[in-house]
């Protein structure tokens, strides 16, 4: 979905408009999904963890260093945005059934968080931004919120 | 969805052992928890739910209590989590179930917990939730989780 959205900016004129309409439509059911890689390459990162992992597909991302709000407000499948780096950010991310994690200002967790990662198949991704900065790169993209207020857990 | 691979009448009982301040193993027994239901074939959403409470609660343990466990029981109609600790207790669970009010120390917070969510978590992710606190003796919390 992220290679056609690209497509249609190119289009111009008439026909562009009546692509960008149909567009529209196919949009409203659907998200725009990147693969990991994808996200890596939008925040400049590099992945530590789960490289081979990062052809998954995401539709949501979350940015936070709550943990509790994760747990509330974060869709499962989606990726985590987050300044912390402690064990308890990957607990989070496998109770809510994460594909990712991109630790920002390139922070990178010790190795036994790195382990835990590796062993629930999560991928982790170091981001050179900071926080405001790697989600404001995601969201530009077209990479949505979790924006269903209900709790996601029941998602 | 659901709790497929058991026969009518039978259920599984685990329970883990969680010490407080222990903040390495902090999420131990709710990721067993999660695997276990996994495991005999629950269905992702009722397993997500009750990995989210479950690991909240386990976070509190760890946060303020001495130590205390995690018992897991399920069967074909529900999953229930009991948190039971030896800890300070809950002076007013009317209180501790506002959303922003918690009494955590910086330093859990630093770590990304003590938002004052956890219990508002645990009630909507779980069918039923229940409290009962002694003050300076402990808490035990029981949640529900129907298999809708």
């Amino acid at each position: 979905m992220a290679g056609l959205v690209k497509n249609i900016t190119n289009i111009s004129g008439e026909a562009g408009e009546a692509v960008r309409v149909v567009m529209n439509t196919e949009l409203s059911d659907s998200t725009t999904s990147f693969t990991l890689r994808e996200v890596c390459d939008l925040v400049n990162g590099e992945i530590i963890c789960g490289e081979e992992l990062a052809n998954q597909k995401v539709a949501s991302a979350c940015g936070c260093d709550l943990m509790s709000d994760v747990l509330a407000f974060t869709r499962p499948g989606s990726v985590l945005l987050t300044g912390l780096t402690n064990a308890q950010v990957v607990r989070t991310a496998e109770m809510l059934d994460l594909k990712a994690i991109v630790f920002v200002r390139s922070k990178k967790p010790d190795e036994r968080t790195i382990k835990m990662a590796e062993s629930l198949q999560l991928v982790l991704i170091l981001s050179p931004h900071p926080l405001y900065e790697s989600c404001g790169r995601l969201y530009t993209a077209g990479l949505s919120g979790c924006q269903n207020h209900g709790h996601t857990a029941r998602a | 969805m659901g709790v497929r691979d058991i026969d009518e009448g039978t259920s599984l009982h685990y329970t883990f052992d969680v010490h407080g301040g222990d903040f390495a193993k902090a999420g131990d027994a709710s990721s067993r928890v999660k695997r276990i239901l996994q495991q005999i074939g629950a269905g992702p959403e009722i397993v997500r739910r009750v990995a989210v409470a479950c690991y909240e609660a386990e976070m509190n343990v760890v946060i303020h209590a001495h130590n205390g466990t995690v018992t897991l029981d399920a069967d074909l109609k529900r999953v229930t989590i009991t948190v039971d600790d030896e800890g300070p207790g809950i002076e007013d669970i009317a209180q501790a179930m506002t959303p922003g009010f918690s009494t955590a120390p910086d330093s859990v917070r630093e770590m990304g917990f003590g938002a004052g969510m956890g219990l508002p978590n645990m009630k909507s992710c779980s069918s039923k939730l229940d409290i009962k606190s002694v003050k300076g003796v402990g808490t035990t919390v029981r949640m529900t989780f129907d298999n809708a």
